[in-house]
């Protein structure tokens, strides 16, 4: 595959559908297409979607082993960031739906302490409830991957830190399971499937370093900025 | 296990997994409302209606599209898609237990001569959103009185059908099936524990538990028992479905309490279906004036 036909067709290709979950909930939002419980089904559509590209950007290294097909890293840092876009918009999503619209408002709602409010409200909810602080470590743990991922503060870094850096997101994998995992009343089928997508993804990794770890890990040619970095 | 072997086995399981995680989890559907149903006769008001002209009840379309029934599936709109597999008729109830009269009524013998309600109460869900519910039905007093319960009766015990052609849900283990609620005797002949027949002065729905279900509004929903097959009436606290679940978030009691948190998060306010800010929970769904005596003396904390 050409180098133009990734950048040209299949990036944008990709792009446009990662968007399509949003914009698909913010139709159905506008046009009565969610449930009687609209607000509920934003924040839980928004974080389902954060782990499936949480998934989706774990997938790609096992992906390019097995098939060869190394053009799928180049995909990486598309995913990766839209994890963190959804993940962002989940935590918002929870902030407003959950946390500013459960506040007294003794100033009126454009007030200085509504924002103080909402801050206390907020904290107070991360500390309190092992399901919102592991939601919330999930979320932190994107924040240096999505702040790191330009090509300088790749060179910034050095590809070997920049690489030490990034397995942070097998953290991410970890904790966004187990945060479902919390929420869920009775039924674990959903948040037991992701466990296992993401344990196996994980260990993929563990076997193949242990399978090539007296050998040199294959060279892969790749432009110098995108460096086959291990993830 | 070779290299080959275990790539082969990898990709296998990832694709069944990613079939999993798709298969599972379709996108939302807008789940249609229940059709309406046969309209019940000489339903008369009662006083102890809620006024909706200060609290506006939720539509139809709300109320039998957003439904917790496990025996259809754990999703909200599950029970509006599969409930209509439920037969709601002909239906027989079977009386057990610490009573004289013990019986299978056919449920037409249990509405003979009962005069049915209009009953406007607040839902409240355990999961922290709330609806106005214009209910049809009668108080379960009157049809306890029938069956005549001895002196050992201390508590009633009620079973929701367990059948999984008819529930497709139940064909998973999510609960114990079948879905049992329990009430203390006092708790069960209080005027305003009823048993529902109707929704908006129809046949109720059978996504909201047809043709007999619970209601205890100042308990939260899950106590709200569906499709009723079994009352029995037993001298020792009945272990209810949730409890069994998970004992340490779900009591037997379940009284609405905005000061008493679920484990995983506050139960001081709600989501009232429709409305963006949260309301403030209120004591026994702000029935207290009503039932705050029959727990006078009791830590509501540790009975929760």
């Amino acid at each position: 595959m050409s180098d133009r036909t990734v950048r040209f067709v299949l990036k944008p290709l990709v792009f446009v559908t990662s968007l399509g979950p949003v914009t698909w909930l913010v139709w159905a939002a506008l046009t009565g297409n969610l449930s009687a419980n609209p607000l509920s089904d934003l924040t839980n559509e928004t974080g389902i979607w954060t782990l499936r590209f949480i998934c989706i950007t774990l997938a790609l290294t096992p992906l390019r082993r097995l098939t060869g097909w190394h053009a799928v890293i180049r995909f990486r840092r598309m995913t990766g960031l839209f994890a963190f876009f959804y993940g962002t918009l989940h935590f918002l999503t929870y902030v407003i739906v959950d946390r500013f619209a459960g506040l007294d408002f003794p100033d009126g709602i454009v007030a200085l302490s509504t924002l103080r409010n909402l801050a206390t409200s907020v904290a107070e909810d991360i500390y309190k409830r092992p399901f919102i602080t592991v939601g919330f470590t999930t979320w932190l743990t994107m924040v240096p991957l999505a702040l790191t991922s330009t090509v300088a503060a790749i060179r910034w870094l050095g590809g070997k830190r920049w690489n030490r850096l990034h397995r942070l997101v097998y953290a991410t994998g970890i904790a966004g399971v187990l945060h479902y995992w919390w929420l869920v009343k009775a039924d674990v089928r959903r948040p037991l499937t992701y466990g296992a997508v993401v344990a196996l993804l994980l260990a993929f990794r563990l076997y193949w370093s242990r399978v090539h770890a007296s050998r040199p890990a294959p060279r892969v040619r790749a432009p110098a900025a995108r460096a086959s970095h291990r993830i | 296990m070779n290299r080959r072997q275990f790539i082969q086995a990898a990709a296998g399981t990832a694709a069944a997994a990613a079939t999993g995680v798709i298969g599972a989890e379709a996108l939302l559907e807008a789940a249609q409302p229940a059709p309406h149903g046969r309209k019940l006769e000489n339903v008369k008001p009662s006083p102890l209606s809620l006024d909706v002209k200060a609290e506006k009840a939720n539509s139809w379309e709300e109320i039998t599209t957003y439904n917790n029934y496990y025996e259809f599936g754990v999703d909200k709109d599950a029970p509006a898609q599969y409930a209509r597999s439920l037969k709601p008729e002909p239906w027989t109830v079977t009386v057990d237990g610490e009573c004289n009269k013990k019986a299978a009524w056919h449920l037409e013998d249990i509405l003979k001569g009962q005069t049915l309600e209009d009953r406007i109460y607040r839902h409240r869900c355990v999961e922290a959103w709330s609806m106005v519910i214009p209910w049809v039905g009668f108080p379960l007093a009157d049809f306890i009185k029938k069956c005549e319960p001895t002196s050992k009766a201390k508590y009633v015990e009620f079973t929701t059908l367990y059948d999984p052609k008819q529930m497709p849900g139940t064909r998973s283990p999510v609960l114990q099936w079948p879905y049992v609620e329990g009430l203390r005797m006092d708790e069960a002949m209080h005027p305003l524990t009823i048993l529902v027949v109707g929704l908006y002065g129809e046949v109720v729905p059978n996504q909201n538990g047809a043709p007999l279900r619970l209601a205890v509004p100042w308990k939260y929903g899950f106590k709200h028992i569906k499709s009723i097959v079994k009352v029995r009436f037993v001298e020792k606290q009945p272990m209810n479905t949730w409890q069994e679940q998970a004992a340490n978030e779900y009591g037997f009691y379940a009284n609405v309490n905005p000061a008493v948190d679920h484990p995983r998060w506050t139960q001081a306010t709600e989501r009232r279906i429709g409305e963006f800010f949260r309301r403030k929970t209120l004591m026994f769904n702000g029935y207290t004036d009503q039932v705050a005596s029959l727990y006078s003396g009791m830590d509501l904390r540790r009975n929760y």
